[in-house]
């Protein structure tokens, strides 16, 4: 046997050696120690241990080095301690950097390696190489395709598509997952933001922002566990929300776009989209109220439409606005409300957004921000809805209410219009009525008009830059308490305002129904009436309000509700979501497997109800059209092309027809092909088993084609039988 | 085209066939009963008793002399299709789910099912066509094997002699010679889920399956290649040829146990045509309150019957539009 002398152990020996911490990155070094002599040295170390440990890190004398000036007997007035590891250093350094020893002297305190390190920097100065210029993607170039199409996202199983809508032929991808890196995958769910610039996946780290032709990532915020995120209406800022708060693990990366450990616990962050830094996180938990913390209320943070606040309501305390970018709180005080519920700000209209642009060159004011809020009874205090301007925070208009159960603000898109919609209960409180409290807005004085329900409402909806609304009424005695099976029988009625009394007037009442959802067309004039949400009932009536033609309109004007018509009615079984498209052109409805699984899929139609594509999918889980910013187009330019339709539509006309007679020449080429290779496949088969002859049975094709017998069959009918009785 | 419709099953029907000169049609269901009737008409010829659990399945060969029909009561028989006699019962360990004559009517195959510690058995039989012999039949099969791996659930004889063609639980279809119980040829990936139907063309040269994967696809019989694929949104019971016209038709529909779940919409128990060639629906007729469970065509293709879960046989004759109607313009297309 051979000794052991002759194998070789030293990979073991390199494997398990114990590697003994030899770096420098335990001593820090602490500079601002007062001038002493020997005599004084135990004083000065027994007092600078007590101090450390005092902070929480114990540090005995012996782990001291105190450099001596031979020369003068003095210390040179720093010292060195070494601890037993880094962290226990960075700890040191976080407690005691300035630390004010006494009245003279401030402790400064620095790692070892740090001053190693700087002593020996390149003091010279090396000019950074300038960077190529490389010109990024256009993040709006989707807005300049020739043909004006609309873009849509579809999320299916893990895989997100984004589809051109156009014709059949111009329908293509426009972004398919094969063409992505592997950074698209394991997300809750993607969002467009408002006008349509980016698009954000949700992901497990945080939020990630992709944009331009290519879907090249924008921009990402590190909020891990995010679940739910809003955009500001200009795309300037983002919220993220997650329902875990926020913890920094130790080592996190730091940054202006990191969450800090000032950050922790928290679970509401804003951030800078451009830039990506965090500007402010908050906490929606609510110590004295333990029920807000079962459902939020999303959005927790309500943006101004300019951009400029974001407020957010305290239940029963206040509003808190902050201005942004600096997200510092408004006036430094929040608007203390007793009771106060909800607030919603007021929309700009188009005309705001000129006078705003106008702003420089004309002394006129532009409309200051408004925001609604409304307060519940309390006591002897009745409930209340107010109008108040801010920044000025004057007061507009205040509208006192009674038996109020709920409120709640809707503002037409234009900001024109506010409604209250007052759910107001008897004074047995045992039914339940509505009232609708519309202020006007653009008049003096904010005037209110009250529409009286004796039914439930249980949604209301503006017409887009309309003077109209809807609402879904319902006084079905299963409502509130649906259940499989149940299908709730509702009434739709429109609204107009009549310029002439200055009160809303019915148009129509649409009874008997189940719709429960209303989609106005982003242009107004079309609705969509939809059954949403239920198993057994999945309607879609496509109506018109101005059907009208432009002759009779003085007609229509003195009939009220003459004008409407029903354009079409659609079904989409199961449908969860229905979305109109920005132009107003089509309507997307899908069917969600995250609300069920009974076929799944979406379709598009057009806006009279025609179907113009469906696509039942397994697994199909979201459908958003791709917002569109507002025109450029100045009113003028607008008003112009209107008149001039017929001139454009005609060269749309002849593409078209170009377009039509190309496709058809495609898919008659597909279907030759196919013809043929299947020809060709038949006959290749048939020859074969007509060669090898012996498989061909006695009964072969050829034989088994008897001629037609003609059966003759007899029936005998028995037409009508009368029993006639002689009376004799 | 008003359909006829047959009455005749108080359950869910499990195969329809027509004979060869397509004025009959035999039907069986879950209820234990063979029917038998005219197709033109919808009157019932008569009815073939004496099995003791569901008839999962019936063959009639070229002569319309014999039926053959396979049951949950492990029993193969043969029927004198005349006279409604059974001429001669064969027993089994387990169930017969599949039979099938082959083009002489000398042979038949069937499949039966693996259950109670018993393999998934093919066995093919002579038969004794002799006048006057019809009852003296061979108790022994003539051919017998288990198919290894997943279990067959349909079969039917090629052109070429003793080779079957056979679908699987698992997807599978494949080719056996049955003298040697060897797999000749196999497509593993053919569907991903249980082959519920196989049809052949008219001169055996190809063939249709379905299959619970929502999906009907035409093969080439000798390469077992995938020649057409046709997929809807609902799994398919059965899917069958249309002789002289370029379609196939498929049934199915939501699976029985969760019709209820479902509105009578939402169950999509309609009869779909496919044009064969290009892959597209061209339309689908309506009826059924359940699933259809199986479909066949008249051999001339003026007719068409299919049988649902719903215990009803629907028997659709072409109208004149059928076949002068070209959605597709004047193209030639081989059967």
């Amino acid at each position: 046997m051979d000794s052991d002398e002759g194998i070789d152990y030293s990979d073991i020996e390199a494997k398990y050696q114990v590697h003994l911490d030899d770096s420098l990155e335990n001593v820090v070094v602490v500079d601002g120690i007062p001038i002493i002599d020997k005599k004084k040295l135990d004083k000065l170390l027994s007092r600078i241990c007590k101090e450390f440990t005092r902070k929480g890190i114990p540090v005995k004398p012996e782990e001291i080095y105190m450099p001596w000036d031979d020369a003068t007997g003095n210390n040179q007035g720093f010292l060195f301690i070494e601890f037993k590891n880094a962290d226990e250093a960075s700890l040191a350094i976080a407690a005691m950097h300035n630390y004010q020893f006494d009245s003279k002297h401030t402790f400064k305190i620095n790692r070892f390696t740090d001053i190693e390190r700087y002593s020996e920097m390149d003091e010279t100065y090396v000019e950074p190489e300038v960077e190529e210029y490389v010109p990024r993607e256009h993040l709006k170039a989707w807005l300049a395709d020739p043909q004006g199409r609309d873009q849509y996202v579809t999320y299916r199983g893990e895989e997100v598509e984004i589809h051109w809508h156009g014709k059949p032929s111009q329908s293509e991808s426009a972004m398919k997952p094969a063409s992505i890196e592997s950074d698209w995958k394991d997300f809750l769910y993607v969002a467009w933001s408002p006008l349509g610039t980016y698009i954000a996946t949700l992901h497990r780290q945080g939020v990630r922002l992709w944009g331009g032709t290519s879907w090249k990532p924008q921009q990402r915020f590190a909020h891990p566990l995010v679940k739910l995120i809003d955009f500001s209406p200009g795309e300037q800022y983002l919220v993220t929300w997650s329902n875990e708060p926020i913890v920094v693990p130790d080592g996190a990366p730091q940054g202006p776009q990191y969450l800090s450990p000032d950050d922790e616990g928290n679970n509401l962050a804003v951030w800078d989209i451009k830039s990506g830094h965090l500007l402010r996180t908050f906490s929606t938990a609510n110590e004295n109220d333990p029920q807000s913390r079962k459902q939020i209320q999303w959005p927790a943070l309500k943006w101004s439409p300019d951009d400029k606040f974001v407020a957010r309501v305290t239940p029963g305390q206040m509003i808190s606005v902050h201005e942004l970018p600096s997200m510092y709180l408004h006036g430094k005080k929040s608007l203390k409300i007793e009771g106060v519920v909800d607030f919603e700000w007021c929309p700009l209209g188009d005309k705001d957004r000129e006078e705003a642009d106008q702003a420089s060159k004309t002394p006129k004011k532009p409309r200051e921000n408004m925001l609604a809020y409304w307060t519940p009874e309390v006591a002897n205090q009745p409930a209340r809805v107010t109008l108040l301007g801010f920044p000025s925070r004057a007061i507009l208009r205040q509208k006192n209410l009674f038996n109020v159960t709920e409120c709640r603000l809707f503002w037409q898109n234009q900001g024109d219009f506010l409604c209250v919609k007052v759910d107001r209960h008897t004074k047995t409180k045992k039914s339940i009525f509505c009232n609708l409290e519309i202020f006007r807005v653009r008049e003096k004085d904010y005037p209110v008009e009250v529409v009286e329900l004796k039914d439930t409402v249980t949604d209301f909806s503006w017409e887009p830059k309309g003077e109209r609304f809807a609402i879904v009424a319902s006084s079905d005695p299963n409502l509130g308490n649906g259940g499989p099976g149940i299908t709730i029988k509702t009434d739709v009625s429109f609204y107009q305002l009549d310029h002439g009394k200055n009160d809303f007037k019915l148009l129509r009442t649409l009874s008997n129904r189940t719709s429960n959802a209303i989609r106005w067309s982003p242009r107004g004039r079309h609705v969509v009436l939809a059954t949403v949400g239920s198993s057994s009932k999945s309607e879609l009536e496509f109506w018109d309000l101005d059907f009208t033609t432009d002759e009779s309109q003085q007609k229509a004007n003195q009939d009220w509700g003459s004008g409407i018509q029903l354009l079409g009615t659609a079904d989409h079984y199961a449908l969860t979501d229905v979305e109109w498209d920005p132009s107003g052109r089509y309507l997307a409805t899908s069917a969600s497997s995250w609300t069920h699984t009974l076929e799944n899929g979406y379709a598009i139609w057009d806006f009279r109800g025609q179907e113009i594509t469906k696509l039942i999918q397994d697994r199909f889980k979201q459908f958003i059209w791709r917002p569109r910013p507002r025109t450029l187009l100045s009113k003028e330019q607008q008003r112009h092309i209107r008149k001039n339709l017929k001139e454009y539509s005609r060269q749309f006309e002849e593409d078209d027809a170009a377009e039509e007679s190309n496709v058809s020449a495609e898919l008659i080429a597909l279907r030759k092909r196919l013809v043929d290779e299947w020809n060709a496949w038949r006959q290749r088969t048939k020859n074969e088993f007509l060669g090898d002859g012996k498989g061909r049975g006695k009964h072969g094709a050829d034989s088994d084609a008897p001629e037609k017998e003609v059966v003759e069959v007899w029936v005998e009918e028995l037409i009508d039988q009368v029993e006639e009785e002689e009376v004799v | 085209m008003r359909p006829i419709l047959l009455q005749g099953h108080e359950r869910s029907l499990t195969q329809i066939k027509f004979n060869a000169e397509g004025d009959l049609l035999f039907s069986c269901s879950k209820d234990h009963v063979i029917n038998v009737w005219y197709s033109h008409n919808g009157e019932r010829l008569g009815t073939y008793e004496g099995n003791n659990g569901t008839v999962w399945t019936v063959d009639v060969d070229h002569e319309t002399r014999f039926l053959v029909s396979g049951s949950a009561d492990n029993t193969l028989r043969l029927w004198s299709v005349a006279t409604g006699k059974c001429l001669y019962t064969w027993e089994f360990p387990t169930a017969v789910k599949r039979v099938a004559f082959n083009e002489d009517a000398t042979q038949v195959v069937c499949i039966t099912e693996q259950r109670m510690g018993f393999q998934c058995a093919i066995r093919v039989f002579d038969i004794n066509r002799r006048e006057g012999e019809e009852s003296n039949q061979s108790e022994e099969p003539r051919h017998f094997f288990n198919p290894i791996g997943s279990k067959a659930t349909v079969c039917a004889f090629t052109l070429l002699p003793n080779v079957i063609i056979t679908g699987h639980e698992s997807g599978k279809v494949a080719l056996f010679n049955v003298k040697t119980g060897e797999e000749i040829n196999n497509n593993e990936r053919a569907h991903s889920d249980v082959v519920t139907d196989l049809q052949l063309s008219k001169d055996r040269t190809y063939c249709v399956t379905s299959s619970k994967d929502k999906a009907a696809r035409i093969h080439d019989i000798k390469t077992l290649l995938v020649v057409k694929t046709f997929t809807t949104e609902t799994p398919l019971n059965s899917a069958a040829l249309a002789p002289n016209r370029p379609y196939v038709l498929l049934g199915g529909g939501q699976e029985a146990m969760n019709v209820t779940t479902t509105s009578l919409r939402q169950g999509k128990f309609e009869t779909r045509f496919w044009h064969k060639v290009y892959e597209e629906e061209v339309g689908r007729v309506k009826g059924h309150f359940g699933p259809i469970n199986t479909i066949a065509i008249h051999p001339a293709g003026t007719s068409y019957a299919s049988g649902g879960e719903d215990g009803f046989v629907r028997v659709h004759h072409f109208d004149d539009s059928y076949f002068n109607a070209q959605p597709y313009g004047a193209v030639e297309i081989e059967d």
